[in-house]
């Protein structure tokens, strides 16, 4: 492939992810509402057109044509920074997961490491967001998103540190290839850890508190904080956070199936893999991500840290000692390690 | 066209790398509010892991935003946190007539020392083959080659820990 192509590839792959992420985060909110709704025994949007279907485009309307304001006490460059710099790092890792065999903008050899080095300037987009907007409830949300992000951050690095010494590779790829079947998904893969589902486990809880979402949702507690960090925001500059969330959940959920359900990889010999298997589980796991969020009520500060420094934090560190001694002890025949 | 010659892009892509992260230095060090201030590092400091990605080491440049970014600039947004974010830094009411004069020449006394330095230094030859991001070999020369400092560096971050744990201690009974 010579080296104009590629560039041509790479816009190419650009602008579709950057519509991925705006349409998927449109119908997400649709089946946000019908989950919700549902889930509380009512219809959820049913009016604009059938199934409510058209309703994510008609409230896309709504929140581009409505102001911008820029409320008068505000830091007026933060301010305007903050959404794209949620968006953005969102939209950057979706360029190394892998969607099928082929499917990937860029793969790189550190593609896990370019993922969490993304998310980790997430957090300074809330804080940034929350800070500019000079408003008391929108600083002690941006405070609460920090605390929540650093204590999850050390559980989830951990776990996908124990991933990275089962599979020997930090490419995405390399480590979807390495899980041909349901039987060999990471999740069961339990001659490499014992602990395997509970890693999954570890690591889902940790993907719904690095998004904050409900239960976790300090950040944006309605009952006490209005609406966190982005109380100030209207229009597109909200509608931008939103965009962001959504992008998050789905990179959380993709790293959570590549990582341990086998990513674009048929779990039975008889159907392909392909696109629509990686599709078919992250959009089973943001389902789960949803089921979550209306069932459990919102967790407390105070609860919230004490079961990441308490429970997650020394159950990683026990699966990472484990595997590192199953490892040592008969080293996988699949995988690298 | 020149400049769309590869080497022409690679060019206008490096001088673009470098303004950000002066740019970002710049505002880091004017800024009269603190969280411009912060915001002008986290700049500066994606300029530079550009630079790295640039250079062909994309494990460092990652490195550079997950520890960089993520990690100092947002330990340091939490620290200034409760400030007050309208306050501007107070204007001194010192005369800058003479640190200004007098920084100009200190400046370029360093400047011409590092470039002497550097035009003068024996540095190794670069490495033949770029290294492609590739950790394994990072892992071994940590683990060999540089295993003292790497065991060095973790007795700081110790005592850091160490020293946290007792300045939470204090405030707490």
């Amino acid at each position: 492939m010579n080296a104009s192509t590629e560039v041509y590839r790479l816009i190419a792959f650009l602008v579709g992810l950057i519509a991925f992420a705006a349409l998927n985060a449109a119908y997400l909110v649709w089946l946000e509402r019908k989950v919700c709704g549902h889930i509380q025994r009512r219809i959820g949007p049913k009016e604009v057109g059938p199934y409510g279907l058209l309703q994510p485009i008609a409230d896309g309307i709504k929140l581009m044509t409505k102001q911008v304001m820029l409320p008068p006490q505000v830091d007026p460059v933060l301010f305007r920074i903050a959404p794209a710099l949620v968006l953005i790092p969102a939209v950057m890792s979706f360029v190394v997961i892998p969607f099928s065999e082929n499917l990937v903008a860029r793969e790189i050899n550190v593609g896990l490491l370019m993922v969490f080095a993304f998310a980790s300037v997430n957090v300074l987009g809330l804080l940034v967001g929350g800070w500019g907007s000079a408003n008391k409830y929108a600083v002690i949300s941006a405070a609460r998103c920090v605390s929540q992000n650093v204590a999850y951050e050390i559980p989830m690095l951990i776990t996908v540190i124990t991933m990275v010494m089962i599979t020997g590779t930090m490419n995405l790829n390399e480590i979807v290839m390495q899980q041909p079947d349901i039987t060999r998904w990471y999740v069961f893969r339990f001659t490499a850890s014992p602990l395997a589902p509970v890693a999954f486990i570890i690591f889902f809880i940790c993907s719904l508190a690095e998004t904050n979402r409900a239960p976790f949702d300090l950040g944006e507690a309605e009952s006490e904080l209005i609406a966190g960090f982005h109380t100030e925001y209207s229009g597109m500059g909200f509608g931008l956070f939103f965009m962001g969330e959504y992008a998050n959940i789905v990179i959380g959920t993709s790293l959570a199936t590549i990582l341990f359900l086998g990513g674009w990889q048929s779990p039975v010999p008889f159907i392909p893999g392909g696109w629509w298997w990686f599709l078919a589980k992250v959009y089973f796991l943001i389902f789960c991500v949803m089921w979550i969020r209306w069932t459990y009520p919102r967790t407390t500060l105070w609860g919230l840290l004490n079961l990441s420094w308490k429970i997650l934090i020394p159950i990683s560190l026990l699966n990472l000692l484990l595997t590192g001694g199953m490892l040592k002890l008969m080293p996988l025949a699949g995988g690298a390690g | 066209m020149p400049m769309l010659t590869p080497d022409g892009l690679a060019g206008l892509i490096f001088i673009f790398l470098a303004v950000v992260t002066l740019a970002g230095a710049f505002i880091a060090a004017t800024a009269l509010r603190l969280p411009r201030a912060v915001a002008g590092l986290a700049l500066g400091f994606c300029g530079l892991a550009g630079i790295f990605y640039f250079l062909n080491s994309p494990f460092v440049a990652l490195m550079e935003l997950l520890i960089y970014v993520g990690a100092v600039c947002v330990a340091i947004v939490f620290a200034i946190m409760l400030a007050d974010p309208g306050v501007e830094k107070a204007r001194t009411a010192r005369s800058t007539a003479i640190p200004a004069a007098l920084s100009l020449p200190v400046g370029a006394l360093f400047a011409w020392g590092l470039i002497i330095l550097a035009r003068n230094t024996m540095w190794p030859a670069p490495a033949a083959k770029l290294n492609p991001g590739d950790t394994v070999d990072i892992g071994h020369s940590l683990l060999t080659t540089y295993s003292m400092v790497f065991e060095l560096i973790s007795i700081v971050l110790l005592m850091a820990i160490i020293g946290a744990l007792v300045l939470a201690r204090k405030g707490r009974d």
